[in-house]
């Protein structure tokens, strides 16, 4: 949703400390899940990753996820899917060159990024994904150190 | 026969010299210090190789480099490569724009060793405008790559003589990297950590978006000198000549990322020549420009008003009396075809 994902980068000091916290645990029940079920339970794990971070960030479920590097702002919401922005033609109110209804991510990503504390990791390069982890979960393949 | 093997022997490329990574005149005028000024050419709606060389022409004698835009404002044109080969047969000194916009990393790399056998030096790597501003609206947008994603990769077939795969080159395109920055639209203040990120990446030289603010240039431009970013990176910056007010206002309105204070065009409004006004600005924001510390050039863009570029530079003084390499020898030639 527009507005949630406004907000959460806008809170992204916040989500970023309760991912710190969690995302030991996720990753720890995932490699255990893993283990047991192998590949059985897949689906279901990406049906929540998707529910949760769809709700948040308006994910779009790339494959390889970026958040914690683009200040909670997700990049594949730009309709450049530009992965080191912005472009330079967001407009002078930092709305979107292509959709002016919407602020432009890469506005919204730096900013974030200003409110983390790992927030200078959006000054590293990011290189184009794989497409063919379109619809995979980010979370398994960080489990599995794919 | 013999004149067409005169002609292809103009734009032999040069040998490298220590430092540098290309075989061209545009890394050597920067490298050696000089205030370097580059334009660009609007590639022609026509399958005619002449209308390529009557609007090079134009700025012969002025200009050190010539980029060749790639369907900009997602209109379609001439291709940016084809251009480019047009211009290096005669001996001119290309910058081939490459936007991700319409191929994927595939296509891009074949485009960047078939420009580098074609003799192209300089590549400027560009995001590119979305397809839903030009003239095929309809058109898929790629967007496979971005453009600091398409500096590394033409870094990395350049430097680690491969393609992205790992599989490797039998020979290296040596091309002198560049990219754009625009700092004049939000986030203002991250554009400085954009360029950062693109000198990161492979950017060797940068041809800015159009500056008529030249107080939002001098606070970016002392940033990026106080971070050191200049040292290893020249700045080119954007000028535009606009036709009117009107146009001006346009211009603003209508083309993403164009910002232009009321100043300027007030004072346009108020002229009782427009264009000549115009003219006059722009020769002011050169001279300006150049007086910043860490500015290595300037880029004209003159979409329609091309005929009047050599008039600004002469008028601005920029290149204080230093004549940019020009293919004279072709002059007549091509007068002849044409
Ligand atoms: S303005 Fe921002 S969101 Fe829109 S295309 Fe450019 S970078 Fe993407």
């Amino acid at each position: 949703m527009y507005q949630v994902r406004l907000w959460s980068a806008r809170h992204s000091c916040a989500l970023e400390r309760i991912y710190n916290i969690i995302n030991p645990a996720v990753l720890v029940f995932l490699r255990a899940t893993t283990k047991i079920f192998g590949r059985r339970l897949d689906k279901p794990i990406t049906l929540v990753e998707r529910t949760v971070k769809q709700f948040f960030f308006d994910c779009q479920m790339c494959g390889d996820c970026v958040l914690s590097k683009t200040g909670m702002s997700c990049p594949m919401n730009c309709p450049k899917t530009i992965r080191n922005g912005p472009c330079g033609g967001v407009r002078a109110d930092g709305m979107c060159e292509v959709e002016p209804q919407m602020r432009c991510v890469w506005v919204e990503a730096w900013d974030g990024a200003k409110r983390m504390k790992s927030g200078d990791n959006i000054k590293q390069t990011l290189l184009m994904f794989d497409h063919r982890n379109k619809g995979k979960s980010s979370w398994l393949k960080v489990a599995r150190d794919e | 026969m013999n004149k067409n093997k005169n002609i292809a022997n103009l734009g032999d490329p040069l040998p490298v010299l220590p430092g540098h990574v290309s075989q061209g005149r545009f890394e050597r005028v920067l490298r050696a210090g000089h205030f370097a000024v580059t334009t660009e050419i609007a590639p022609p709606d026509s399958s005619d190789p002449n209308e390529v060389l009557i609007r090079a022409q134009l700025f012969d004698g002025y200009v050190d480099a010539i980029n060749a835009t790639d369907g900009s404002g997602a209109n379609c044109h001439m291709s940016s490569l084809a251009v480019c080969a047009i211009l290096t047969r005669f001996g001119y000194s290309p910058i081939i724009q490459m936007s991700c916009r319409d191929r994927n990393r595939i296509a891009i790399q074949g485009d960047v060793l078939g420009a580098a056998a074609l003799g192209v030096c300089n590549v400027l790597s560009l995001t590119g405008d979305d397809v839903s501003v030009g003239d095929h609206p309809s058109a898929k947008p790629v967007f496979d790559l971005d453009s600091v994603s398409l500096l590394n990769t033409i870094k990395i077939m350049r430097d680690e003589s491969r393609f992205l795969s790992g599989r490797p080159l039998d020979c290296s395109p040596n091309l002198f990297l560049g990219s754009t920055i625009n700092p004049f639209v939000p986030p203002v203040q991250n554009r400085v950590d954009q360029l950062a990120k693109k000198i990161k990446a492979g950017a060797q030289y940068i041809q800015s978006q159009y500056c008529f603010d030249l107080d939002l240039l001098k606070s970016f431009m002392k940033r990026a000198v106080d971070e050191g970013l200049t040292k290893n990176c020249f700045m080119l910056i954007g000028v535009g000549i606009l036709a009117s007010a009107r146009s001006a206002r346009w211009l603003r309105d209508n083309v993403p990322g164009v910002h232009i204070p009321d100043a300027v065009i007030n004072r346009l409004e108020g002229a009782k020549d427009q264009k000549a006004e115009a003219r006059n600005i722009c020769a002011e924001i050169m001279q300006k420009i150049k007086e910043i510390e860490g500015v290595s050039g300037i880029h004209i863009m003159a979409y329609k008003q091309e005929k009047h570029v050599a008039d600004v530079v002469k008028q601005s003084g920029v290149l204080e009396g230093r004549k940019p390499w020009t293919p004279q020898r072709i002059e007549n030639e091509v007068k002849e075809k044409i």
